[in-house]
């Protein structure tokens, strides 16, 4: 891991190490939360605010915290980031807070967040560590944002809670309820192997 | 310094400063989640209730009533009904003559019903006039013997509405809601 440059760091989160389509991490909360681009975005954001201040003070402490006990301590620093957003959230944007009910407290058993720290916080410097949860932290929000704005254009006709199919067109209900998750989700699985095979060949 | 004795120290500092810096966070927090939770509430009330002088909290067994008056009469009473839907708590406010005889108004307060088929209860965007048409329906509803629902036929009767296709369930709970609600909040309105 050394041999990565710094940008490299950052870059392996958005397609080469894709915490969604790649290591298909966190897929709890990706499938429940997409019906809207909004409810995405705010997922994801949510999420990345969690994992970059997570990253930091594991990478920080990462020499002090014992061994036996290392995941109990990032459950609590987790806990602690994701408790600030939901209350941010709560008290700030009412309305997205609602609709993503109990996915936001559930960030802290985000595989994500905690697999980050275990494989990669706990054992590189700050920089670093800083980096490599931007760059997930952000290839997670980009996925989110694509997966839900299908869901949303094909299910709602609408994106961001603007009009933007032609009035004619009759929303494919079965794309905001669970299966559509699961058929979308599956497509651009399918999609990013495809164009990683095509890469290679 | 022993590990054992470094595991209990690093734990309990861990747990301490998180423990601190959330009490903080939640004493900055607090006030404005009470206001927003405060503001939707009042909304509510003042939306189920018909035009009055003054509205008064009279809180009495388990339920807050919200008592419009006109002059010295008592014109509507608005009340929290909540029970299980489809898939999770519906919580309404109901506003009723005295009487508990007739609706005057439902509004729904909390719902995380099936999105796009059990969330019509509060929100149809299908229907762009009404979007609000499934709760609209109680407008001066009759509620004696009690409130029944029909499928896929325009209702008849003053005490009935029609179910939502697609989210018949849903459509059943806020009915059964209301009448188990409103027969309970007329038993402890009317008991002193």
């Amino acid at each position: 891991m050394r041999n990565r440059t710094v940008i490299q760091e950052f870059i392996k989160g958005l397609w080469e190490e894709n915490p969604v389509l790649v290591s298909l991490l966190g897929l709890c909360p990706v499938l429940a939360v997409t019906v809207s681009a909004e409810n995405g975005m705010a997922m994801g954001l949510a999420a990345t605010f969690v994992l970059i201040s997570s990253s930091f003070l594991v990478s920080m402490f990462r020499k002090v915290i014992p061994g036996q006990v290392r995941i109990a301590s990032y459950i609590v620093i987790i806990a602690t980031f994701v408790t600030i957003a939901d209350r941010f959230l709560a008290a700030f944007t009412p309305d997205i807070s609602k609709s993503l009910g109990p996915f936001i407290p559930l960030i802290i058993v985000n595989c994500i967040i905690l697999g980050r720290q275990e494989a990669f916080a706990s054992k590189n410097n700050i920089g670093r560590s800083l980096l490599d949860a931007l760059g997930m932290g952000v290839g997670f929000t980009l996925t989110l944002l694509v997966l839900s704005s299908i869901r949303e254009i094909l299910g709602s006709g609408t994106w961001f809670g603007m009009e933007i199919m032609w009035p004619s067109f009759s929303p494919w209900q079965v794309m905001i309820l669970p299966p559509g998750a699961f058929l979308a989700l599956g497509c651009m699985i399918a999609g990013a192997n495809w164009i990683n095979r095509r890469r290679k060949s | 310094m022993s590990n054992t004795a470094k595991i209990i120290i690093v734990l309990t500092l861990i747990t301490m400063i998180s423990g601190g810096v959330l009490a903080l966070l939640d004493n900055y927090t607090k006030p404005r989640i009470e206001a927003y939770k405060e503001k939707v509430k009042n909304a509510a009330v003042d939306e189920v209730l018909p035009p009055n002088d003054r509205v008064e909290k009279i809180e009495k067994g388990e339920y807050q009533f919200y008592v419009a008056y006109k002059g010295n009469d008592i014109i509507a009473i608005a009340f929290k009904a909540f029970g299980g839907g489809f898939q999770s708590k519906l919580v309404l406010m109901v506003g009723i003559t005295p009487d508990f005889t007739e609706i005057t108004s439902v509004k729904m307060l909390e719902q995380v019903e099936t999105p796009g088929l059990g969330t019509k209860i509060e929100y149809d965007p299908a229907n762009k006039e009404k979007p609000a048409w499934f709760t609209d329906q109680f407008k001066n509803l009759k509620t004696q013997p009690e409130i029944t629902y029909v499928k896929n036929v325009k209702p008849t009767k003053n005490t009935e509405i029609q179910a939502i296709t697609g989210a018949t369930i849903s459509s059943k709970a806020v009915v059964i809601i209301l009448n188990e609600h409103i027969a309970k909040a007329k038993a402890t309105w009317e008991s002193n």
